[in-house]
């Protein structure tokens, strides 16, 4: 064998070898990074039903002042003792009831009779609430049953609570309530 | 996607060569746990595996029953079937949550033709790494269960992931994470077939269900999802779960068969051409023969000339 045959030999068989499967590359398989790795994790409480479950809220961020934090995920709380981590299909995609185009983001009403809903300020809706509050008092307000006894009750208006409200406002909402005289009484927490 | 390696790999699919770095560490296999019998059906885990995968919202189907579409899809790892069944003049309403078994014998794995596409990692986890894949889809035929789907806006297959990202990082899957009645769990292979085990005594002895059991076929080596059924008998029932889930023979003799011999072959061929250069030597064009004229007709041409 001379030397022109041992280099083509040796150049054939590399090319053999490599073609069918002595691959010397690396092998690389990676799982994706973890998408909540450094977030900011917020404690929160699902807004949805009665069970009030605890929810932490991973925004991007680590609250630098120039970063302006965006929600990238939800999910259960697993220090919190209601549900222990765990979350209902409704709770599971609270993420999208944050980011959604669809979500209020002012004060609308519908006025009666109108078939569609405007937008208005917060100091006018406050100022239309206001308004009707006392005027639905003033028609409704029964001070004498009708065994004359005081009773001093507003029967016109009714007052829902949320899941979502804590003692504080459940405290304030009571004693402004029955300032008023409003009996009616329904919490989320029934439903 | 970051660098680290977090997960340490068992397999990987059409790999020529030994797969670097296996069996240099320890490994637990993980596994999901999954309690049809205290399945509410309430979805949870189904938001919670769209939500984790940031996969886009879809239309879903409605087919006279609760199920969110007739199958899971490229973007739809995690879906719950739901099967009205009668047993013995009972209404019995079975909800199964279907995803990826990461089967310890993968039949995807198996069928994959392209390098690195599919891999399989020490802990059991069997993941798609959509940049190796060619698309062609033979994971789709390769899995006995009916998951791997193929998207066709990228033209790669996609499938449950056993959430390999946020296992390798030491969380469990979002959607046992979700689950609220407790009927998913995660944990250790063992532990979680202990688990199975326990409560399928339980559904035999208290409950009444004398068919109850555990699912974790052998004929795929075992899965790394693991059901437990009132009637283990029938995995049929729960919306076409296989009794015998088997990879497709031909792939088998494809791949342990046909593939190292047409290689083979391929190989003795080229072989054959250099022995064959070197003893023989090369082929060198043959002497023309040599046309002698004929004398007569030299006579006369040349008589003809002036």
């Amino acid at each position: 064998m001379d030397r022109r045959t041992f280099i083509k030999t040796t150049v054939a068989g590399g090319a053999a070898v490599s073609a069918f499967g002595f691959n010397l590359a690396p092998v690389r398989a990676q799982t994706q990074a973890l998408k909540i790795a450094r977030t900011t994790e917020t404690r929160s409480t699902c807004p949805y039903c009665s069970v009030s479950c605890g929810v932490i809220i991973h925004t991007l961020g680590d609250k630098a002042k120039n970063a302006i934090p965006q929600v990238v995920h939800v999910e259960g709380d697993p220090d919190h003792p209601i549900n222990r981590g765990t979350l209902c299909p409704k709770g599971a995609s609270l993420e999208q009831d944050i980011l959604n185009e669809r979500r209020l983001l002012k004060p609308q009403v519908r006025r009666p009779g109108s078939d569609r809903w405007e937008d208005i300020s917060w100091e006018q809706a406050f100022d239309e609430i206001a308004r009707k509050v006392k005027d639905t008092r003033d028609q409704t307000f029964v001070e004498k049953d009708e065994k004359g006894l005081t009773v001093n009750r507003c029967e016109g208006i009714g007052w829902i609570g949320g899941c979502t409200d804590t003692n504080e406002l459940n405290y304030l909402a009571v004693k402004a309530m029955r300032g008023m005289g409003a009996c009616y009484f329904e919490t989320q927490a029934r439903v | 996607m970051s660098d680290e390696r977090v997960l340490q790999i068992q397999q990987i699919s059409a790999h020529p060569g030994p797969v670097p770095g296996r069996g240099t560490q320890r490994a637990v296999e993980v596994c999901k746990y999954v309690d049809v019998t205290t399945c509410i059906g309430c979805k949870a885990c189904e938001v919670a595996c769209v939500e984790w995968n940031d996969h886009p919202f879809r239309e879903t189907t409605f087919d006279d029953t609760y199920q969110t579409m007739p199958s899971t899809d490229w973007n739809y790892w995690n879906l719950i079937k739901f099967v009205e069944h009668e047993n013995a003049g009972a209404l019995m309403w079975l909800m199964r949550k279907d995803q990826c078994m990461h089967c310890a014998d993968p039949g995807c794995l198996r069928a994959c033709p392209a390098d690195g596409a599919i891999v399989q990692y020490t802990n059991g986890i069997v993941d798609f790494q959509q940049e190796n894949c060619i698309g062609c889809g033979y994971c789709i035929s390769g899995c006995p269960f009916d998951i791997p789907k193929f998207n066709e806006g990228t033209k790669k297959v996609y499938k449950c992931t056993l959430c390999s990202d946020r296992v390798g990082q030491g969380l469990e899957p979002a959607c046992i994470k979700a689950c609220p009645t407790g009927c998913l769990h995660f944990g250790t292979k063992g532990d979680m077939l202990a688990l199975a085990n326990t409560r399928a005594q339980q559904l035999v002895q208290i409950s009444g269900f004398r068919n109850a059991g555990v699912y974790d076929p052998p004929t795929v080596g075992g899965t790394h999802v693991i059901y437990v059924l009132h009637d283990a008998t029938q995995p049929e029932l729960y919306g076409g779960l296989p009794s015998n889930p088997v990879i497709p023979p031909s792939y088998t003799y494809w791949k342990w068969l046909a593939k190292p011999a047409g290689l083979f072959a391929a190989l003795l061929g080229i072989f054959a051409v250099f022995f064959h250069r070197v003893t023989v030597g090369p082929k060198r064009p043959q002497p023309e023969p040599v046309v002698t004229e004929h004398p007569d007709e030299a006579e006369t041409k040349r008589s003809e000339q002036p």
